[in-house]
């Protein structure tokens, strides 16, 4: 899944450096090489999209009769190698995804979900898993759950000796695939837009996206950044409007919840800290490793922290972003729930309490939508500040050791 | 046997741990939340022509505050969903 987003951030990454009228005076391409550079190598690394895929122990492997809120709830989290819509007279309607595995003897193997027909049949010697396999043959559920893919020897027993690499196209894959596509059809037609028009006031969706476009340049990137703010405006105009566009989609019933993955929220924050550290001076690493202006005894105790500091700081940006997303979206999912979880005790209970469940569920809709606007600006802040913060230094020439 | 009751008995413990947890998060949040809007509101008052700048502060200064009571709000989703 990361084999995706990498190459679809550095592509819009050079796209919208097209926005501005001005020429791009870009004073450190090797910058910008140096990331997609490494952004190539370590999508080499991108295994399974599904950090956050753990159940709960008691629902997704053991089925409860009626309604089980908690397993629906994960199902529409979670990441799936199918593209369940709704349910038509009891027939799902899924549109199964491409599954691709790669094996060390056997090479990639590409095939369509339905394959494995809901985790019942085994194809080539793959298996995807579910509650009744994981208890038959005892799989510890921290590492096995419900729709991982796993090697199975002839006899339908797993194999635990084939690593698997799981490249697949999921859910979450297909849906950052459609925001990459949407996000370089707007933004591609406003450049050219800006290229015949030149001069004149901007019209339309062009006029919509620009003020944002603008503030993010004026209000982010300039303040922090300063004069080497070109250079990194259109990693932070990406990142923004990469997290906002995948915030919104995922409000629509029946799409994936993107930005409440812990992978693609790592993988943003990883890219911020490759950024940070390419960004980094001596004076920055000097305050890291022997802090100005703090006592000597007090050194030992802070030196670690500031060590430590390093990688907190884009860990907190990711779990930031991950965690309010999945919080809003657990939240929309449980208010909905509770409709089937009253209709179980009573059917008129169910009926009763659906005004209001749809009532607050439209509210937590609004207050979702400005949640992700304000969580991609917030990552894009943050990602200036701590670059700015990297190569700001070389100004404490007069500060003495503090006098405690 | 009964180390397995205890386990049990521990396992049901964790959920109320996570309950606890989460609700204590939610009051810091709401407590370090509502001061930012407190003084944000004094602020404007003061001066308010600064509207605009002292509103995007706010939000950002919130978004923070929130950052870190969502931190409690994972590692409650962990004990509940993860062991």
């Amino acid at each position: 899944m990361n084999l995706i987003s990498f190459p679809a951030i550095t592509g819009i990454n050079y796209l919208c450096g097209k926005f501005h009228h001005l020429k791009m005076h870009n004073r450190r391409p090797v910058l910008r090489i140096a990331a997609v550079f490494l952004i190539i190598c370590l999508s080499a690394t991108a295994g399974e999209g599904r950090v956050f895929a753990a159940p709960a122990k008691d629902s997704t492997l053991t089925p409860k009769p009626g309604f089980d809120a908690n397993k629906v709830i994960l199902e529409h989290i979670k990441d799936a190698h199918e593209w369940h819509f709704f349910a038509v007279n009891g027939h799902q309607v899924v549109l199964p995804l491409p599954v691709v595995l790669f094996v060390a003897g056997r090479g990639w193997s590409v095939f369509s979900a339905a394959r494995f027909d809901h985790g019942r049949q085994t194809y080539k010697g793959f298996r995807m898993l579910t509650g009744d396999y994981i208890r038959r043959y005892n799989l510890p559920a921290k590492s096995y759950f419900s729709g991982k893919i796993i090697a199975v020897k002839a006899d339908g027993s797993p194999n635990f000796d084939l690593a698997i690499y799981d490249y697949s196209l999921t859910r979450n894959v297909m849906q950052m695939m459609l925001s990459a596509f949407l996000l370089v059809l707007i933004f591609v037609g406003m450049a050219s837009k800006y290229r015949k028009n030149p001069g004149k006031a901007p019209s339309g969706f062009q006029n919509a996206l620009e003020p944002f476009v603008l503030f993010i340049r004026d209000d982010v990137a300039k303040p922090y950044l300063g004069k080497r703010y070109l250079a990194y405006l259109p990693f932070l105009l990406t990142v923004f409007f990469f997290i906002w566009i995948n915030s919104l989609l995922g409000l629509i019933p029946g799409a994936a919840n993107v930005p409440g993955n812990l992978a693609f929220t790592g993988v943003l924050a990883l890219i911020t800290f490759i950024f940070i550290m390419f960004s980094t001076n001596r004076h920055y690493w000097q305050h890291i490793f022997w802090p100005p202006g703090i006592p000597l005894w007090v050194k030992p105790i802070l030196i670690p922290v500031e060590i430590l500091g390093i990688f907190t700081k884009p860990f907190a940006l990711m779990i930031r972003l991950f965690a309010n997303m999945l919080a809003g979206h657990m939240v929309i999912l449980s208010i909905i729930s509770l409709i089937f979880i009253f209709g179980g005790l009573a059917s008129i209970a169910g009926w009763g309490f659906t005004p209001v469940s749809v009532a607050f569920t439209v509210f937590m809709y609004l207050v979702e939508l400005l949640v992700g606007l304000i969580q991609a600006f917030i990552f894009t802040n943050l990602s200036a500040l701590f670059i700015a913060q990297a190569f700001e230094g070389g100004n404490h020439q007069g500060e003495e050791e503090a006098i405690i | 046997m009964i180390i397995l009751n205890i386990l049990f008995l521990a396992t049901g413990m964790a959920k109320v741990g996570a309950g606890v947890g989460a609700g204590l998060a939610a009051i810091g949040a709401g407590i370090g939340i509502g001061q930012i809007g407190a003084n944000a509101m004094d602020a404007i008052a003061r001066q308010p022509e600064m509207v605009g700048e002292i509103r995007s502060n706010m939000i950002v200064m919130a978004a923070l505050v929130e950052g870190v009571a969502l931190f409690a709000v994972v590692v409650a989703v962990l004990i509940l969903f993860v062991g």
